[in-house]
């Protein structure tokens, strides 16, 4: 258990290390968005590692990154094939930042540090913690943009589950507009700037509470 | 020719893949620490960028469309981007050493640059032309480049400055890259 949590909190692959960054800024202008592409990411994620973790014997280390990027790369290929049979608007919408997962440095990162040293079991855990860490990430910016932008929360989620989710909207009339800048590109990297800057504030103040001996190994 | 300077100035400061469109943000937030290493880190990229960028179009229009395998595009392509990055290097290698050295460790990362195959995926969906695509790419690289030696400057400035302990380091470079980003939506109608 320790390895997932690790992966998803105290690693987390976006906020604390700031990896995969393109995606997390560009998808996250609402929740349906950041929800397709985090469930994208964790396929390839898992299916890549896990891969990688039962023929780790066979890769010879010269050449063990162009196996690891056809590998990402030919499980990219599944998700766009599948996005395109099964949810083909929300496809529309993401569809390049789908097809750019292979360039994700999370990825390669996890795999290059973990699944190419460790049994599939640990590796496993480690992936299913990185996902989870990039979808929270992902959908806590998501779901902040949107509230900010629209005023609403989980609008078009029937892109996703079908007809019967489009009653899922919920509209906070805040105001008629929106802020609409915080959907426009400044807004992604300013909220995202001042969502980490408050979150190191909010973890001093929670750490310099708890006693020293507490502290992560890291 | 009109059309190609709106395709150039469009790709170039409209829709700039940095900061509108969020591509090749690992270098723009890692390399931009230092001047000089953004100057080299981007005139790798913009070769890389245009060349793999009008290779990927004659693959895919030569290859892929004739053989009706266009669903591989993806892996043809990145494996087209780490071979432009290999002959970028041999050849760098055997005509100027000392640019070599300069560029040397950024050239392996421009593999996982995601405005590298951004680049190319894009020009795709747009249907352009082979010249079109050049000249776009050429739009993108050179934007790219701009992006990040204009950033690296700003963020000399920023390293004298007084920023509040909690949001030093990532949080305040990206709140300005915030700003600038909103300095370059004033190009939004200049072109397409």
């Amino acid at each position: 258990m320790s390895t997932f949590s690790r992966a998803a909190i105290t690693h987390n692959p976006a906020w604390v290390q700031l990896l995969g960054l393109c995606p997390l800024l560009a998808v996250s202008n609402n929740v349906v968005n950041a929800l397709g592409l985090s469930l994208a990411s964790a396929f390839v994620l898992f299916g890549s590692n896990c891969t990688i973790s039962m023929i780790r014997a066979w890769i010879p280390s010269f050449a063990r990154l162009p196996c690891f990027v056809l590998i990402i790369a030919t499980f990219t290929t599944c998700t766009v094939l599948l996005l395109q049979a099964f949810a083909f608007d929300l496809y529309l919408r993401i569809a390049l930042f789908v097809q750019i997962i292979v360039t994700n440095c999370m990825i390669v990162g996890r795999i290059e540090a973990f699944a190419s040293k460790q049994p599939l079991a640990k590796t496993i855990l480690d992936a299913a913690g990185t996902a989870c860490g990039f979808a929270i990430a992902l959908l806590a910016l998501g779901a902040i943009r949107e509230l900010i932008g629209h005023g609403t929360l989980f609008a078009g989620m029937e892109l996703l589950f079908g007809p019967t989710a489009a009653s899922w909207q919920l509209t906070f009339n805040v105001s008629e507009q929106g802020l609409l800048i915080a959907t426009l590109p400044p807004g992604a990297f300013i909220i995202a700037g001042l969502a980490l800057g408050f979150g190191n504030a909010l973890l001093k103040k929670f750490r310099s509470r708890q006693p020293s001996n507490n502290r992560e190994p890291s | 020719m009109t059309d190609l300077a709106l395709i150039l100035i469009g790709s170039l400061l409209v829709n700039n893949f940095v900061l509108a469109q969020f591509l090749g943000l690992c270098p723009f937030m890692g390399v931009t620490r230092d001047y000089d290493a953004a100057l080299a880190m981007g005139f790798a990229t913009a070769f890389v960028l245009t060349l793999s960028a009008s290779l990927s179009h004659l693959a895919y229009h030569g290859l892929l469309v004739p053989l009706g395998l266009t669903y591989l595009n993806i892996i043809v392509f990145i494996v087209i981007i780490a071979s432009a990055v290999q002959l970028t290097e041999l050849f760098l290698r055997s005509v100027s050493p000392l640019l070599h050295t300069a560029l040397g460790i950024y050239l392996p990362l421009i593999t996982t640059n995601c405005a590298v195959l951004g680049v190319a995926l894009t020009s795709l969906g747009q249907s352009l032309s082979f010249l079109e695509t050049v000249v776009f790419s050429i739009g993108a690289a050179v934007g790219f480049t701009l992006v990040l030696v204009l950033f690296a400057a700003l963020r000399e400035r920023l390293e004298g400055a007084s920023v509040p302990q909690s949001f030093r380091g990532a949080p305040i470079t990206l709140v300005s890259a915030g700003i600038m980003s909103l300095a370059f939506m004033g190009f939004a109608g200049f072109a397409d």
